[in-house]
């Protein structure tokens, strides 16, 4: 028996290896594979200790080969690893990790989304003769070793969902989270709660979550990471990968690939190597915290070991989030950090915060999710100018308090008591005051009145503005342009002088909105000469020197004379200030890099300090960056968390979508917005209909993604008619801004 | 009715001309200038892929193409007006689309039977003694006269009474299933006289057992 145990066990490794260098000539693999065979072959001839013998022999070449593949292990192999069925799971986690639990909404397939697991666990930890039992919210996705059902971690939006009203739950309870990342990315729906809507609204959420969050990333593909990710500490597995799209995303991407064709393995390997996708990649850059090393050729649920370090991780983890903004920490605080994970560690932390060390805990993850990503842009730092642009931010902080919080306050109750004192006087004046109206009346003292009734209105009164202040350079053609849906509205071809030119390119027929060029907006929505653009010095860059890309950003640079698709700056609209975050769609299809959420974060803020509205209007953006890999992706929770701040300091965000709109700014930053609006004809989504269809084997109709459906989910708030969005702004800012436009 | 005349008439010209024209006057480029080329009609779920290119039509920059309507072969194609200035109208090619199997059945039942449509659009249900006769024995084991009271349109939650009207006979085939919404004018049922009910079963029969499509006619 123990010899057929033991020849299984030696089948279920060597299959492994077959898996992780699948379709490759590794001499060790083969080596081993001819030895297994040859020893299944003779085994039944031979006497038992002469099997126990031979057996133990293969087992030790086993050791030593896959110590020797261990060293040989490419960023491709690990995306193998962390997506075999013998990985780890979540499951295996919480039956050796935590000392207890129950999971939450779901058993087995029975579940509203069963690739996301949610669990309360407790740690019992017994310090001197007293024993804790430290409860825990778990939260993660869960693949199940191959179980079909789940998806392969992929979540619905209605998972993340669950997961979001548990974060929501341990909030109340004040215990900590614990979040695990086994997902290849996001299911790619649109149905509500919608895949792009939900994972912003996770991350909105998670930004002002006043308990501790540790997360663990085994895989973290892109937005489906993100959803449960944000967190004070981030640890990663060593043969894990986090990713701002799969490597076969990225392929396709890459390879131009048409929808149905498949990348090559080759070029596949390439994009997973360009990515720097592998924890000691992301433990450079800074975007996770410390890596846990796991036994050769990655952790499966027989290595005890490992969990026993993951469980040291995520208790010391907690305790040094909880120390970092407790007031009583003293020593423990150091001695944590010290002995970071080994078996010295015998201090007790409870995990629950008062409200000063929340607030505390909630500025420490802002500051830690701020300093991410600094390496990756370009900014010309002339000492001069940094000095007179940091004097001038410190001086609108000075004026911003004294302004709003100091005299703000006592501008308040004056107010209020000379309006009380106002309505008291109308109280006293109102009989001489109907006298008076009364006593005019009977003179006939009303000109202007009696003028209104007896004189035309004139054929421009109420007219704004005499055509358009730019004219779009489509317009310049002699030439008809026939509206796409003709075929189905029977709309007549149009000169471009008229469409672009008269009628903002906006068929006169169905309304079908043509794409205008970023300028026309500047130019016809904003008052004239009352931009101002600033931090045009931050620079997009290629911090990964991925292959190929320098020259298309310096084409992309030389063609829109911008360094990044972001444009931000300060305008007026009928005299009312704003703020704006411009994302262009000539900019390297509008995606967002390190660059642009450098200066997103740095326009909230300035809105935050100026008391200004902050509208984020999107020409177009086709997500995140894929080329700079998580120095793209981590601006989803970095620019999320600046939005938060900017929220709850009483500032009224606004977005404005129009052309395409996808991925990770819908996912993040732009979707949590609470007033989203869209331009006529835009498309707003998660994913392309070619991801769509190969994620989900789902056709979707042509009209998937337009402005019209996402109103229809409740994605967006409304949809605005180009040539309206001016006054639309306007009436925006009237209505939702308040008295001070920027504050509640 | 004589139903298997119609059906005579169908074999001997299993087919429908279509004559594709151009929808405005410009320059004609022709994708296919030869006769007897095969075109696909629109496909996909949505019906969202178009044609087969026919002809482009360009006018004043603007480049229409023109694709096929259904698929078939080309009989004709105004090949000589290829480069050349073309009115809004003229006749530009001509497809021979096969019919299927269930356009001749669907051309066959609209003549043969009486077509009661939706007064207004709303949810349309059978009254309840009519519905456990539909349910228990089928729709064609119930009589229709003028008069009777058939359905119960529900709209908004108010629900009100309709009577069938048009000539008696057999519910043949029921178009709409309870609880859809119905537009107006879309047929509710098919009522057949009673004594032809005979001859439309058999000619159905026979076309599904007879018809032969082209392959490619389904396109």
């Amino acid at each position: 028996m123990d010899r057929d145990r033991r020849i299984q066990e030696l089948s279920i490794r060597l299959r492994y290896l077959q898996d992780i260098f699948l379709g490759e000539h590794n001499p060790d693999v083969e080596l081993l594979t001819t030895r297994f065979e040859e020893l299944c072959a003779r085994v039944s001839d031979l006497s038992a200790d002469e099997a126990a013998r031979q057996i133990k022999t293969l087992e030790e070449l086993f050791g030593f080969l896959e110590r020797k593949l261990e060293r040989q292990l490419s960023p491709m192999h690990k995306v193998r690893i962390v997506r075999h069925p013998q990985r780890i799971c979540l499951k295996d986690i919480l039956e050796n990790v935590y000392d207890n639990y129950t999971e939450i909404g779901g058993q087995d397939e029975y579940s509203i989304d069963p690739s996301m697991l949610i669990a309360r666990a407790y740690i019992t930890r017994k310090r001197g003769k007293k024993t804790y039992h430290q409860p825990v919210m778990v939260i993660g996705q869960e693949k199940g070793h191959g179980q079909e059902f789940r998806n392969g971690g992929s979540v619905k939006p209605w998972g993340n969902a669950k997961a979001l009203h548990y974060m929501k739950v341990a909030e109340t309870e004040g215990i900590p989270i614990h979040t695990y990342i086994f997902t290849p990315g996001s299911y790619p729906i649109e149905d509500y709660p919608g895949a792009a809507q939900q994972i912003a609204r996770n991350l909105y959420e998670m930004a002002g979550l006043k308990v501790p969050i540790v997360a663990v990333i085994s895989e973290g593909g892109s937005g489906g990471a993100e959803a449960i990710g944000l967190a004070d500490t981030r640890i990663m597995m060593s043969h894990g990968y986090y990713s701002v799209i799969s490597p076969e995303g990225a392929a396709a991407i890459e390879g131009r690939l048409k929808e149905g064709e498949r990348a090559t393995p080759e070029l596949i390997a390439r994009c997973a190597e360009a990515l720097k996708i592998t924890a000691d990649d992301n433990r450079a850059m800074g975007y996770v915290d410390w890596v846990i090393h796991e036994p050769e050729l990655g952790a499966r649920p027989e290595h005890y070991a490992f969990f026993r370090k993951l469980r040291k991780a995520v208790i010391a983890s907690t305790d040094e989030i909880v120390l970092e903004v407790s007031n009583l920490r003293l020593f423990r605080s150091w001695a944590l950090k010290r002995h970071r994970g080994s078996d010295v560690l015998d201090v007790y932390v409870r995990w629950s915060l008062d409200a000063a060390a929340q607030q505390r805990l909630l500025w420490r993850r802002y500051k830690k999710y701020r300093r991410m990503a600094q390496q990756a842009y370009l900014e010309e730092r002339y000492f001069f100018k940094k000095a007179v642009t940091q004097v001038a931010d410190a001086l609108a902080g000075v004026y911003s308090y004294l302004r709003y919080e100091l005299l703000g306050r006592h501008q308040k109750k004056v107010t209020e008591l000379a309006e009380d004192v106002h309505a008291e006087m109308q109280v006293v004046m109102s009989r001489p005051a109907r006298w008076w109206k009364r006593l005019k009346e009977t003179l006939g003292l009303k000109p202007e009145a009696a003028a209104g009734l007896v004189a035309l209105s004139a054929w421009d009164e109420g007219r704004g503005q005499d055509g358009w202040r730019y004219v779009s350079p489509q317009a310049k053609h002699d030439r008809a342009i026939p509206c796409p849906r003709a075929r189905t509205n029977g709309c007549l071809d149009q000169w471009a002088p008229d469409l672009f030119g008269d009628f903002a390119g906006v068929c006169r027929f169905c309304g079908h909105h043509f794409p205008m060029e970023y300028q026309w907006y500047l130019h016809n929505v904003f008052d004239p000469g009352s931009i101002t653009e600033f931090f045009a010095d931050v620079e997009s860059t290629n911090p990964l020197k991925f292959p190929g890309f320098d020259e298309r950003l310096a084409e992309a640079k030389k063609k829109t004379g911008h360094k990044s698709a972001c444009m931000t700056f300060e305008a007026r609209i009928e005299g009312i200030p704003l703020m704006v975050a411009m994302l262009m769609a000539a900019f390297r299809g509008g995606s967002v890099g390190a660059a642009e959420g450098e200066k997103f974060i740095r326009a909230i803020e300035r809105a935050r300090r100026k008391q200004l509205p902050f509208l984020a209007y999107v020409h177009g953006t086709a997500g995140i960056r894929i080329q700079e890999g998580v120095n793209g992706v981590i601006q989803m929770p970095r620019c999320t968390l600046a939005v938060r701040r900017y929220i709850e300091a009483g500032g009224l965000y606004l977005v404005l979508y129009d052309t395409n709109s996808y991925a990770g700014p819908v996912a993040s930053f732009l979707g949590c917005s609470p007033y989203q609006f869209a331009v006529r004809s835009a498309n707003i989504g998660f994913a392309g209909r070619s991801v769509i269809k190969e994620t989900t084997g789902m056709d979707i109709p042509p009209d998937y993604h337009n402005a019209y459906q996402a109103l229809a989910r409740g994605h967006i708030q409304g949809i605005w008619d180009r040539r309206e969005i001016r006054a639309n702004l306007l009436q925006s800012l009237k209505t939702m801004g308040g008295p001070k436009l920027a504050s509640r | 009715m004589d139903v298997k005349e119609i059906l005579r008439r169908l074999h001997a010209s299993p087919y429908e001309e279509i004559s594709v024209r151009a929808p405005h006057c410009g320059v004609a480029r022709f994708a296919i200038l030869d006769t007897g080329a095969r075109v696909q009609g629109p496909s996909g779920t949505w019906r969202e892929k178009p044609g087969t290119v026919i002809v482009r039509l360009e006018r004043e920059g603007a480049v229409r193409p023109i694709e096929a309507p259904q698929g078939g072969e080309i009989t004709f194609v105004a090949a000589h007006k290829d480069g050349t200035f073309v009115q809004a109208g003229e006749e530009l090619a001509r497809i021979r689309h096969f019919l299927t199997k269930e356009e001749v059945l669907h051309r066959i039942l609209r003549e043969a039977l009486h077509l009661f449509p939706a007064p207004e659009k709303g949810k349309y249900y059978f009254t309840p003694d009519v519905d456990i006769k539909i349910k228990a024995k089928g729709c064609r084991s119930l009589r229709v006269e003028e008069g009777m009271e058939l359905f119960i349109f529900s709209r908004m939650k108010r629900e009100t009474t309709l009577r069938y009207s048009g000539p008696a006979g057999i519910v043949y085939a029921v178009y709409f299933a309870g609880g859809d919404s119905v537009d107006a004018g879309a047929p509710l049922i098919g009522v057949c006289a009673e004594h032809e009910l005979p001859a439309i079963e058999d000619v159905v029969a026979r076309v599904h057992g007879e018809w032969e499509e082209e392959a490619w006619a389904a396109s």
